[in-house]
């Protein structure tokens, strides 16, 4: 038996939330030493837990990660005013823990007393990050400003905010020079740019800087030259007319950035710009040019964001010279017309998966695919662990064989062991869940829609995916046999979305009935809900 | 409690392993009492194809291309709707390739509108519209702002549904998509006998109910009035409708002459 001493010095190198679960778990002991020396929390669901039993159990924590809405509030399946109110947190937080240092939130509203609250009650806090979060406005950042004495992560990222002034940047104190990290780059307005030079010029040790939009590419120079210590740079509005003296200082600039590890940014680019930035390409890991609609330079990156206007032969140099590529993401420039111009297709994808040996994930948005090019992808990069694949059409067969893409996707979740990430789209039936639930044992997400015949497809996912944990489905014709007969499988997993499928209310009140351990909520906006027969399908 | 799930999962197990697992007899219904899911007959460009349609009910059912699910039917609501079925999608696809192999020209399949696909953030989209409107030599009328969805309401149908306006450019392809959309209601309210005895009429039910003497589109414009679709000039019925609502012409007689009443009112110095 070690002393204590030496097992809470054991346990402060866990820092995986799983590991440290799992410690938890060992005995009483560990539990208990566990929970007091537990310095960062993770809620994956914020409806999965009351903040008070957090705060009892783990007193000595310094940062919070909180996830709220589903994965597919995204795309507007999720009606206004569903729920992911951080309030009740917050207010916990401030009684229970006043030395919080680190809040960080996915998909949550925050309203501008919550951030008022934040800035007032942590004398320590030192980082904010909300991804993919609204209710706010520029008054709730200016509080954080304001108060935030020792702040140096603010990083906003694709977030909703109602932006009433750009003047909240000066709510910075001239004392405060801690920043480390500013993303702004969601917000559609100007900020004041006077204070944002005073404010970079002022923070030696500011590693990140993600502008928005409005800030011209004329001014990018005057804080590049502040700020030669970047690692991360995204510029704002990537276009002006060309002028030498322009283009000649934004050179120098990006020259004197040694460590420039990733660019993003590039909105409404002006291509006679882009070679400035080329001296820094060498050192790039990671290249976010999903705003830019020309086709982009051949650049060595690890993490390539791109829209389909690269096109194929884009995508082809891309496996001919980004050899240590990791991540490829391809978003659609046009993803409402029916057919495009740009010439990308699934042949793109089989070129990067066959030039680069380090590809482990994709999100790639395109119009055709086949279950041969899936086959290919799948044997070229068996090391593969996130795969997206999103045909915009839905229900879309092998384009040359027009059979169901079931093979193909096959193929990819019994060759690529390591999955843990699926999103499928295209014509698919029940055979598809069969191959899901025989190989893909270490797939934690799946995302499906449009797919199969029967409540046989999710039988087969949820009875046969020993490692799943989140499960989103939209517009399937899977019921209550496949839902109720894998009850239990359920309580093991974290989230289940359906939408627009086959489940009755009857089946989701019995599920709510036999599984008491289970969160079962109907979201369905007709009247009456209570009033209708059993058998009724629920939204 | 137990029990009745290994029931349940046992019972799975049998019908999992009956290839024939009957549908039918397990359909999940929601429906007006005493009507049966009907089956259409699609005449497409000469060759017709059978589907079987789940009109206003959840009905499931085998057809002809095995297990080729349809019906996804939403329901009402504010910001929610999903619309529309898929499967349609598909076989529109395979029938204009068919006719394409027949050397017929297909027309281009009206759009199926879906509400949340292709799963695109909404930020990225008004982006790309934006920057497209800046970047774009010639004036593509597609890309606007990228959709302007409308609630579509019929009476006596129980859900809502929503339309993107921006991706029709006329009248016709608008009342050619609503037709679709809500023409299993009122074959559901007419039953199966009726329809099978109409030769060829299942299509253009709505149509003829559109333009005959049961129902008439109508809009709510920006002044919050009760409008008769097909007045004004298709942009300016676009930038001014908030929503649609298929009415029973006689809940319309009423509207009609208030709606022309208005045109002839209206002040818009272009019209005078």
């Amino acid at each position: 038996m070690f002393p204590e001493e030496v097992l809470e010095h054991v346990f402060s190198f866990l820092t995986s939330h799983t590991d440290r679960n799992s410690v938890s778990l060992v005995c009483k002991t560990w539990y208990e030493m566990e929970r007091w020396c537990r310095k960062r929390v993770f809620i994956g669901n914020c409806y999965a837990v009351n903040p008070k039993v957090i705060i009892k159990r783990f007193p000595e924590v310094k940062g919070v990660e909180l996830k709220g809405k589903p994965h597919f509030a995204d795309f507007n399946l999720v009606p206004e005013g569903w729920g992911g109110f951080v309030w009740p947190w917050v207010v916990e937080f401030a009684k229970g823990y006043p030395w919080l240092e680190e809040i960080r939130l996915k998909r949550m509203v925050v309203s501008d007393e919550c951030l008022e609250i934040v800035a007032k009650s942590f004398s320590k806090f030192r980082v904010l990050v909300l991804e993919s979060c609204d209710g706010f406005s520029t008054d709730g950042l200016a509080s954080i400003a304001s108060h935030c004495r020792n702040l140096r992560v603010l990083d906003l990222r694709e977030c909703e905010v109602e932006e009433l002034s750009g003047h909240w940047l000066s709510h910075f104190p001239d004392s405060f020079t801690s920043l480390e990290v500013l993303n702004i780059a969601c917000l559609g307005s100007e900020v004041s740019f006077s204070a944002l030079e005073r404010l970079v010029a002022r923070s030696p040790k500011l590693k990140t800087l993600r502008l928005n939009r409005t800030v011209p590419l004329e001014k990018l120079s005057t804080l590049l030259q502040r700020a030669p210590q970047l690692i991360d740079f995204g510029t704002g509005s990537y276009s002006a007319e060309i002028r030498s003296d322009v283009y000649s200082s934004l050179k120098d600039a990006f020259s004197s950035c040694k460590n420039l590890k990733s660019l993003s940014g590039f909105w409404d680019v002006t291509p006679a710009y882009l070679p400035v930035v080329h001296s820094v390409c060498s050192q790039l890991t990671s290249l976010n040019l999903s705003y830019a609609s020309t086709q982009s330079p051949e650049l060595t990156k690890i993490r390539l964001v791109v829209l389909d206007c690269i096109e194929d032969t884009g995508l082809n140099t891309v496996s001919m010279t980004c050899k240590d590529l990791r991540e490829l993401v391809v978003f659609p420039s046009e993803p409402f017309v029916g057919d495009a111009e740009v010439q990308l297709t699934e042949q793109g994808l089989v070129s990067v998966s066959q030039g680069c040996s380090k590809l482990q994930s994709v999100l790639y948005f395109c119009r055709q695919m086949s279950n041969s090019a899936l086959i290919s992808i799948s044997k070229n990069r068996p090391n593969l662990t996130c795969f997206r694949l999103c045909i915009i059409e839905p229900t879309v067969p092998d384009y040359l064989t027009l059979e169901p893409l079931d093979v193909g996707f096959g193929s990819i979740v019994e060759n690529c062991k390591q999955l843990t990430r699926l999103s499928m789209s295209g014509l698919l039936t029940d055979r598809v869940f069969e191959y899901i639930g025989t190989h893909a044992k270490n797939l934690d997400m799946l995302s499906i829609a449009f797919a199969g015949d029967s409540d046989l497809g999710l039988h087969h996912v949820l009875s046969g995916c020993d490692s799943l944990r989140k499960l989103e489905i939209r517009d399937c014709p899977f019921g209550d046999k496949a839902l109720l007969a894998n009850a239990s499988k359920l309580e093991k997993m974290r989230s289940l979305w359906m939408s627009s499928c086959l489940v009755s209310f009857g089946a989701c009140k019995l599920l709510g009935q036999k599984m008491p351990g289970l969160n079962v909520e109907v979201i369905d906006e007709r009247e009456n809900l209570n009033s209708l027969p059993e058998y009724a399908p629920v939204e | 409690m137990i029990t009745n799930m290994e029931k349940q999962a046992q019972a799975y197990e049998i019908m999992a392993n009956n290839k024939d697992l009957n549908l039918k007899a397990t359909e999940l219904r929601l429906g007006l009492p005493g009507s049966e899911s009907p089956e259409r007959e699609v005449v497409v460009h000469g060759s017709a194809i059978k589907i079987l349609v789940a009109g206003a009910k959840r009905g499931f059912s085998d057809a002809i291309n095995g297990g080729y699910g349809v019906g996804l039917v939403k329901n009402g609501g504010q910001e929610t709707d999903v619309l529309v079925t898929p499967k349609p999608a598909l076989l529109e696809k395979k029938t204009q390739v068919s006719d394409k192999l027949n050397g017929q020209s297909s027309s281009p399949a009206p759009k199926q509108q879906v509400v949340g696909w292709p799963p695109i953030r909404s930020f990225r989209k008004n982006t790309m519209a934006v920057s497209h409107t800046k970047n774009e030599e010639k004036d593509d009328p597609k890309i606007g702002s990228g959709c302007l969805y409308v609630k579509v309401s019929m009476d006596g149908a129980p859900y809502l549904r929503k339309v993107d306006l921006e991706i029709y450019s006329c009248y016709l392809d608008l009342s050619s998509a609503l037709e679709k959309m809500f023409s299993c209601f009122t074959i559901g309210q007419y039953g199966s006998h009726e329809v099978r005895t109409r030769d060829g009429l299942s299509e253009t039910r709505l149509m003829d109910l559109l333009h005959g003497s049961e129902y008439v589109l109508t809009y709510e414009d920006k002044d919050g009035d009760w409008m008769l679709v097909g007045d004004v000039p298709w942009d300016m019925f676009i930038a001014s409708c908030k929503r649609l609502r298929i009415m029973k012409s006689s809940d319309a007689i009423g509207l009609a002459p208030r709606a022309r009443e208005k045109s002839r009112n209206c002040t818009e110095p272009n019209n005078e």
